[in-house]
């Protein structure tokens, strides 16, 4: 047993209200530079959609992530021989236009602009050429199903749905959507490492951050292929590749990462798990079906006191091994099993786990009573309690299986396609919502609510506990940060004398781009 | 007047090299020591498609050739072994041609992309045109000198290759090369004025071809301290430097 720390994040959908104060969080702070313009370390995409890049979970187009053939996983588009071989002109590498250009408009025509007849315009200009353009395209264009044809029907998640179903999700009365927001999910097996040429991705040992050297980074581009989650970006201006840190400085001083910090539903959790490295390479080259499985079965119990000896004589500190005790990630997905990894099939092994989202999963279409309707006139518009979604948990379990939202999607984004994951999941988040109603209102009969309860595995104390972490959980109950231990963190990054008087955060000259 | 070729050629087949390789070794290390501009500085993200046909000549012909005349440096009794039969001579000589004529191609193509893409105008440096236009001459005046003074690889490896090994030896001897053609004195002279660019440009990437990719392993875990040793109260951490850094 290898013991090993790994910051890891979870995100409750239910909870997301597709805001993009993240996004915004971590633009400010990170990505406001030329090059970077277009890169969006945190973005939050509208599904069913096709995100952003278009298409990225395609891997047929994009060619990320891992792929088993010979009882082996190797790198689906890069590696030691693609990766070489392609290296003067990678085919696997999206461009700019599979993400967007990015734009400003000139404000000044605005102000400046002489007087005449017609109403001056702000017109958009390209932020790489400085020249107009249309604008086509933007990091969350088909945000709320907007431009539907175009995007939500071209979700590469309803690749396994059948006809009917693909139609009966985009009918105007059944249309539903939920938020996905993305960051880069630190995996255990990291694609973009593996696929780095210059050896300049790596994975931090103490806390399992992935983060890319920017003294090393030649350009080769791998890492943006390799990616199946297109969170390794590269920057035109620099010639540099560039990613999600995590906010590790603020991490380093304790706080939480600024998307995380800044989200206004209280959607994120951050915290420490315990895992096995010895069991990395075995457990993402597993046969299908046992892959989520075998991935949270990696992850260490905190409190095993053989977990713990192995711990400290790997040198996790005892700090670190007390966050894991706390952690609220370890309890979403272990303890309580409600959280699932993002498409875990491309066996990156991310450390960033969802919630999925019960709603709109469990609203059903209801029957129109059309008796009442027609004694009114024509002209009157007739809403009817029952008209438009039935939230009654009558036949809940009948209803899951019935959902507006077929759970084979969500089961194509959080289980590799296996519904049963998924269901078990939704069970108990349904039970924990019927157990907090039957509390606060009290009109469910006490059989019902106990069935739902044993249907889902679960007791009194552990809904209770459930309930209070998703609704109640205060800032320091969400995010618990080891120490980085502050003594050293400063020297984690660098030695304060050489940089004495540079220019700052990591760098010793000014980060411009080549000659 | 025969004084003055005398000192032209002194000036270009002598002082030039030294000065470029001067040049080209303490510039690259400089160079690199600032590591955050050693970049390829790939272009392919803001256009994929043109690019394709100006970078895969190139660079395929520009290997074939740069180990070609490596080899002819290294190892020239080789080379005229293996021009001793008249059929291998002219295999080895069209092959040569055609890797130029792909360069030329290649470069033709990038320069024209360079100029007419937008974008692609956006990230090219005044350098870039620098390093292009010499590369174009270059590999022209090394096709020409290819095509009008045949069988180039048997007298590079007998008259060049002692005059580059003598200015490594640092007791130059340029006059067998000061009799040759002025298109070959002309090679030889950008030849060393490409060495002596390569610190300041983007062909800096040429010098880190990322070769150990082959036998490092896939996945990349840092530490910024030994923590066991960290954690041993006889080993204070201020001992161990990162290993990053």
């Amino acid at each position: 047993m290898n013991v090993r720390a790994q910051i890891s994040m979870v995100f409750h959908l239910d909870k997301c209200i597709g805001c993009h104060t993240c996004s915004i969080a971590c633009k400010n702070i990170w990505t406001d530079r030329k090059g970077v313009e277009y890169q969006w370390w945190n973005n939050v995409e509208t599904k069913p959609g096709t995100g952003y890049p278009t298409k990225w979970e395609d891997q047929d187009i994009y060619k990320g992530g891992w792929e088993k053939n010979n009882g082996t996983i190797n790198l689906k588009g890069a590696g030691k021989k693609k990766g070489l071989l392609n290296i003067f002109h990678n085919p696997n590498l999206p461009v700019i236009d599979d993400y967007y250009e990015p734009f400003t408009y000139r404000y000044l025509d605005l102000i400046e602009s002489p007087a005449m007849k017609d109403q001056p315009t702000a017109r958009p200009v390209s932020l790489i050429t400085g020249k107009p353009i249309d604008i086509k395209m933007g990091p969350n264009w088909d945000d709320d199903l907007s431009g539907t044809p175009d995007y939500a029907r071209k979700d590469p998640n309803l690749q396994d749905l059948s006809p009917a179903e693909q139609e009966a999700m985009f009918q105007l009365e059944r249309m539903a959507f939920f938020y996905l927001p993305r960051i880069c999910n630190h995996c255990l097996n990291p694609a973009c490492v593996a696929s780095c040429p210059s050896g300049a991705i790596y994975k931090r040992g103490e806390d399992g951050v992935v983060l890319i050297n920017q003294q090393v980074c030649r350009a080769w581009r791998m890492c943006v292929t390799a990616c199946p989650y297109k969170k390794s970006y590269y920057n035109w201006h620099t010639g540099k590749s560039e990613k999600c840190i995590l906010c590790y400085p603020r991490l380093e001083a304790g706080y939480a990462p600024a998307c995380m910090h800044s989200c206004v539903g209280r959607i994120r959790y951050l915290g420490v798990i315990l895992y096995d490295a010895d069991q990395i390479e075995s457990v993402a080259s597993d046969d299908g079906g046992k892959l989520i499985d075998r991935q949270l079965n990696m992850l260490l119990d905190p409190f095993d006191p053989r977990v713990i000896q192995a711990a400290k004589e790997n040198g996790v500190a005892d700090s670190t091994i007390k966050a894991a005790q706390y952690s609220p990630t370890y309890k979403f997905v272990k303890k309580w099993g409600l959280a699932l990894p993002l498409h875990p099939e491309f066996r990156t092994l991310p450390m960033l786990f969802y919630v999925p989202p019960l709603l709109p999963v469990m609203a059903s279409l209801g029957e129109q009573d059309k008796s009442q309707g027609e004694k009114l006139d024509p002209i009157a518009k007739f809403w009817n309690d029952s008209w438009l979604y039935d939230t009654s948990t009558e036949d809940l379990w009948g209803t899951i299986d019935q959902a507006r939202f077929p759970l084979k999607y969500i089961a194509n984004l959080f289980a590799a396609g296996d519904e049963e994951k998924v269901k078990v999941v939704l069970k108990k988040l349904m039970a924990v919502r019927i157990h907090r109603r039957n509390v606060t209102v009290g009109d469910l009969a006490e059989e019902k609510v106990e069935a739902t309860m044993r249907g889902a595995g679960m007791d009194v104390e552990t809904a209770e506990e459930i309930y209070k972490l998703t609704s109640l959980a205060k800032f320091d109950e969400r995010f618990v940060i080891p120490p980085a231990h502050r003594e050293q963190a400063l020297e984690m990054l660098e030695f304060t004398g050489d940089t004495k008087g540079s220019v700052g955060f990591g760098f010793k000259e000014k980060a411009e781009r080549g000659l | 007047m025969e004084n003055l070729f005398n000192a032209l050629n002194n000036f270009f087949l002598i002082a030039l090299p030294y000065i470029a390789l001067f040049v080209f070794v303490i510039g690259s290390i400089w160079r690199y020591r600032n590591g955050f501009k050693f970049s390829s500085l790939s272009s392919q993200f803001l256009e994929g498609r043109q690019l394709f046909w100006g970078t895969v000549p190139f660079h395929i012909g520009i290997l074939f050739l740069f180990l070609g005349h490596l080899i002819a440096f290294l190892i020239p009794s080789g080379v005229l072994a293996w021009n001793a039969h008249p059929l291998r001579l002219i295999i080895l000589e069209v092959t040569a041609f055609i890797f130029g004529v792909a360069v030329l191609i290649g470069i033709v193509n990038l320069l024209y992309r360079r100029i007419t893409n937008s974008r692609i105008a956006v990230v090219t440096s005044k350098m870039d045109y620098v390093i292009i236009g010499l590369l174009l001459i270059q590999v022209f005046s090394g096709l020409w000198v290819a095509y009008n003074f045949r069988w180039g690889s048997s007298w590079f490896a007998s008259v060049l290759t002692p005059y580059l090994w003598s200015v490594f030896a640092l007791q130059p001897d340029a006059t067998a090369v000061a009799a040759l053609p002025w298109v070959v004195k002309f090679h030889i002279v950008g030849a060393f004025l490409i060495i002596m660019l390569i610190p300041f440009s983007r062909l800096v990437h040429f010098l880190v071809p990322p070769i150990d990719y082959l036998w490092r392993p896939y996945q990349q875990v840092i530490w910024y301290w030994n923590n066991r040793e960290v954690r041993k109260p006889h080993t204070p951490w201020s001992l161990k430097r990162p290993k990053n850094n």
